[in-house]
């Protein structure tokens, strides 16, 4: 079949497209995934006993805004991820921005802190758990973002890979805040990243398999 | 485009004619070495930018978006060839001089009728009496027995799954 042939066939099912699938495919994948990773989260972990007296402490706040920012972010990013074309550099800026300060408010709150001090403010008493948990409120956010890219078009499938993980992460670390004891920056600094890189780093290599089209 | 993407088939014809100059030039510009590759690509190139014309959002350039799905096409083929051709040395350089004739230059490489072979009937059926017999949906149906909207939606799964048989082809 020559190349007019199949011109002539895509024009004739040329069936109207709704606008904005991609925004419209991210709320649903949201709309599913963040009642499995709340029930996953009260189920497995619970909620942090303290939640109340912690709602005074800037440190909570800092713990839970800023992977919240981080997955507001990470919607917008992974909307454009899956348009070809769509630049997506200053919003992966935006999306670390929050790492940075984390690690600006650890680093000061370290290098303030007496020598003996230190230890408990980075490794707190959960520093073992801390990542993976992260990265197990992760799972549904995870397959959820893989479900919008692969009814999309990533124009890069490793990079789109590691910006659905990217929003996995900072939507797990959110809900785990939740959960979690800890209250040093330090600690937030080291644990919660590394928590949040595992699905970005997944994501990247699970990406150039499963984001092909 | 933007009226192709409203329904309006003529538009969105006359759209894709011009598309595949473009893409012919863009891509015949980047393989001169392998100048067979290049209708296969525009070919390729065109269904995707059919099937994922839902990624389009008339907030972005067309062009910004055509060339990214050009860019990719063009970059999956090239990653594909080479993991293959690491699989499968040459034997021998100097048979394969001689071993495409340049009639086939400018032909593609997979027939389109033979991956249409291989698609269900109620896929094909529809696809090649509508699309290509010219003859309507309606008329189709009746001929058949199968809904109007069955042969709608064979037609599109088919295109859907032409794609799919074009990237396996592409690979083996």
């Amino acid at each position: 079949m020559k190349t007019d042939d199949l011109i002539n066939l895509l024009s004739t099912a040329a069936e109207p497209v709704a606008p904005h699938t991609g925004a419209r495919r991210v709320a649903r994948a949201m709309a599913w995934s963040f009642p499995v990773a709340v029930v996953l989260m009260l189920a497995v972990l619970g909620l942090n006993p303290a939640l109340g007296a912690y709602s005074r402490l800037p440190m909570f706040w800092l713990k839970f805004l800023a992977p919240l920012s981080m997955a507001m972010a990470g919607l917008v990013l992974l909307e454009r991820l899956g348009r070809p074309g769509m630049p997506v550099r200053k919003i992966w800026v935006v999306y670390l921005l929050p790492v940075a300060v984390l690690w600006a408010v650890g680093l000061g709150s370290w290098v303030t802190a007496p020598v003996e001090a230190r230890p408990a403010l980075l490794y707190g008493l959960t520093w073992s758990i801390c990542p993976a948990c992260i990265a197990m409120l992760s799972v549904p956010f995870f397959m959820a973002a893989f479900w919008v890219l692969r009814g999309m078009a990533p124009g890069s499938p490793r990079l789109a890979g590691a910006g659905a993980g990217g929003l996995a992460g900072a939507a797990g670390a959110t809900l785990y805040a939740l959960h979690c004891p800890e209250l040093g920056a330090p600690f937030m600094a080291v644990w919660y990243v590394l928590g949040m890189a595992i699905p970005v780093v997944c994501g990247a290599l699970l990406g150039r398999r499963l984001l092909r089209w | 485009m933007l009226q192709g993407l409203a329904g309006n088939a003529k538009a969105y014809q006359a759209f894709l004619q011009r598309l595949a100059g473009h893409l012919r030039a863009f891509f015949r510009r980047r393989l001169f070495q392998c100048p067979q590759d290049v209708e296969d690509l525009v070919q390729e190139t065109l269904l995707a930018v059919h099937n994922q014309r839902h990624t389009y959002e008339p907030d972005q350039p067309l062009t910004a978006w055509v060339h990214a799905i050009a860019r990719y096409k063009l970059i999956d083929l090239l990653r594909r060839r080479a993991t293959h051709e690491a699989l499968h040395e040459p034997l021998d350089e100097a048979s394969e001089l001689f071993a495409e004739s340049d009639a086939t230059a400018y032909e593609t490489h997979h027939d389109l009728n033979k991956l249409l072979d291989m698609l269900p009937d109620k896929q094909r059926i529809p696809i090649i009496a509508v699309k290509l017999q010219g003859r309507s949906v309606s008329d189709v149906a009746a001929r058949t027995g199968m809904s109007e909207s069955a042969v709608r939606v064979g037609i599109h799964r088919g295109i859907r799954k032409l794609a799919a048989c074009f990237r396996e082809r592409n690979t083996s």
